[in-house]
């Protein structure tokens, strides 16, 4: 059965067209598919900036508040803020698309999509008001 | 045996990105805009050397710092392989996207190691 | 309301050209036809060369899917009404081979759904006098879903990883295996957990989603497979960390 098939698929005459590198232009969908899965450079980005953060408060009073310094200039003003859009947009995807992969079943029945992702948006909002708590205390 | 680690790869990206969707954005709000343009008040140098002498903390910085970036390391490899359509060179982009994950986290564990 | 709508319909002859063309009919417009109906009426009284496939015209069979203003769509099901002004464009199933006008080659689908062996599989088959296999509602209702699947593969049409990666079993494949895997009369999910962790497997999915939005049938692959990988992930680690565990 598979010896007879698989000569078929080399059929010369049939047109297989060559997807660009560009397939990604070509609907909005896939546009924003790449732009989600570009989130993951300012996720790295913010990651590399703590990393270089906590080596300034480790090195010193001054060595801080010269990192302090870096990131009033505009320059990290604007990749900050850029980040932060790319980190929301992030985030909002993470958390409405949680609900697919997570498909939690209580007594049989699924638990709704909306009540996983509401339990995520909770969830950052808690945390976001603890880590502002623990911060502003100093 | 040859057991592909893909699972574990994407248990890694899974965890880093819930970490980075719960938590970055509130640090990166505080520490990128509002604590340098002033809106809100900065936390001292004093207090912040406080904080990252608990071991907890350190344990919270580290896994901040690293998962996120194992996170960025596989979503960003498989960018690279349906975006720019790179499959072909596929080690050399897995070793530089693990790797960079990977020697940052080494870099993040040895500098908490050492704040005293 | 119009009285005409032009299509634009995608024609390859191998004998003829060598990549496909253009051709523009028009035909009458009715509001309650189909891409299905416009399609037969060029075949019955323009240009009767024209090739395509339908069977049921009412979205059961899977048999008429094909890429309309470059979206897949089941023609049976697309009304001309909501792709006025036209021309509207019908085009082949994406990320398949062309054999002829509309018509696509589908061995690779039928190949990788044998694969992942989407057939009841029972360690011990019971005997007949034992009498039918029971299943609550609610077992049922765990895959239900992804038994709604009609194989019209516009969920392939819709996956830019199937149009890029030649070896990936592809959105219905996976979401048919997880329907045999999530089946309470199932015993086979370790076998099928081989060929679907394996290159080509579900790792290659990222999670574009667009297979969901394309499912007329509301399977939602996309759903499965990150359901699955879960799954897989957890074996994974079960096998790490507890080698001596069941197989």
């Amino acid at each position: 059965m598979s010896g007879k098939v698989q000569y078929t698929l080399y059929h010369p005459k049939w047109y297989r067209r060559h997807v660009s590198v560009w397939w990604w232009l070509e609907n909005r969908s896939y546009t924003t598919f790449i732009l989600r899965e570009l989130t993951s450079v300012s996720v790295a980005f913010f990651a590399f900036l703590s990393l270089w953060y906590l080596r300034a408060l480790a090195q010193g009073s001054e060595s801080y508040a010269r990192f302090l310094q870096w990131l009033r200039t505009p320059l990290f003003l604007t990749l900050d803020s850029v980040a932060f859009l790319f980190i929301l947009l992030h985030a909002v995807t993470w958390f409405n698309l949680a609900p697919k992969a997570v498909a939690l079943r209580l007594q049989g029945k699924r638990v709704p999509d909306g009540i996983i992702a509401g339990l995520n948006y909770l969830a950052w909002l808690m945390l976001s008001v603890g880590v502002t708590w623990i911060l502003l205390r100093g | 045996m040859g057991r592909p680690i893909t699972p574990l790869l994407w248990a890694l990206f899974s965890v880093g990105g819930t970490i980075a969707a719960l938590l970055f954005p509130v640090h990166l709000l505080l520490t990128g805009l509002a604590f340098p343009m002033g809106w809100l008040n900065a936390p001292s140098y004093g207090y912040l050397r406080g904080l990252v002498a608990f071991p907890l903390v350190k344990l919270y910085l580290f896994f901040f710092i690293s998962l996120p970036l194992f996170h960025w390391a596989h979503r960003f490899r498989y960018t690279l392989y349906d975006g720019l359509k790179l499959k072909h060179l596929t080690t050399l982009i897995a070793v530089l996207c693990y790797g960079t994950a990977l020697t940052t986290s080494i870099a993040a564990a040895y500098t908490l190691w050492t704040i005293p | 309301m119009p009285a005409t709508v032009a299509l634009a319909v995608a024609r390859y002859r191998p004998e003829v050209e060598s990549e496909p063309i253009s051709q523009m009919y028009e035909v009458p417009f009715r509001k309650d036809w189909v891409v299905l109906d416009a399609l037969n009426y060029i075949k019955d009284r323009l240009d009767g060369s024209l090739s395509f496939r339908w069977s049921c015209r009412m979205g059961v069979c899977g048999s008429c899917g094909m890429m309309v203003d470059g979206f897949p769509k089941l023609t049976c099901s697309t009304f001309l009404s909501d792709h006025l002004p036209g021309p509207i464009r019908v085009e082949p199933l994406r990320y398949f081979p062309v054999v002829r006008d509309l018509v696509v080659d589908i061995t690779d689908f039928m190949q990788k759904l044998k694969q992942v062996h989407p057939w009841i599989t029972r360690k011990e088959e019971k005997p007949i006098a034992a009498g039918e296999y029971l299943q609550t509602p609610d077992q049922l209702d765990r895959y239900k879903p992804l038994s709604m699947c009609i194989n019209c593969m516009l969920c392939y049409a819709a996956c830019p990883i199937y149009g890029l990666e030649s070896s990936f079993v592809g959105p219905a494949a996976i979401a048919l295996a997880q329907r045999y895997n999530l089946d309470s009369r199932d015993e086979a999910a370790e076998q099928r957990h081989e060929i679907l962790s394996a290159r080509g497997g579900i790792w290659e999915c990222t999670f574009v989603g667009e297979c969901s939005k394309v499912c007329p049938k509301n399977v939602d692959p996309a759903g499965a497979i990150q359901q699955y990988k879960l799954t897989a992930t957890a074996h994974w680690f079960k096998s790490v960390l507890v080698p001596w565990g069941s197989r």
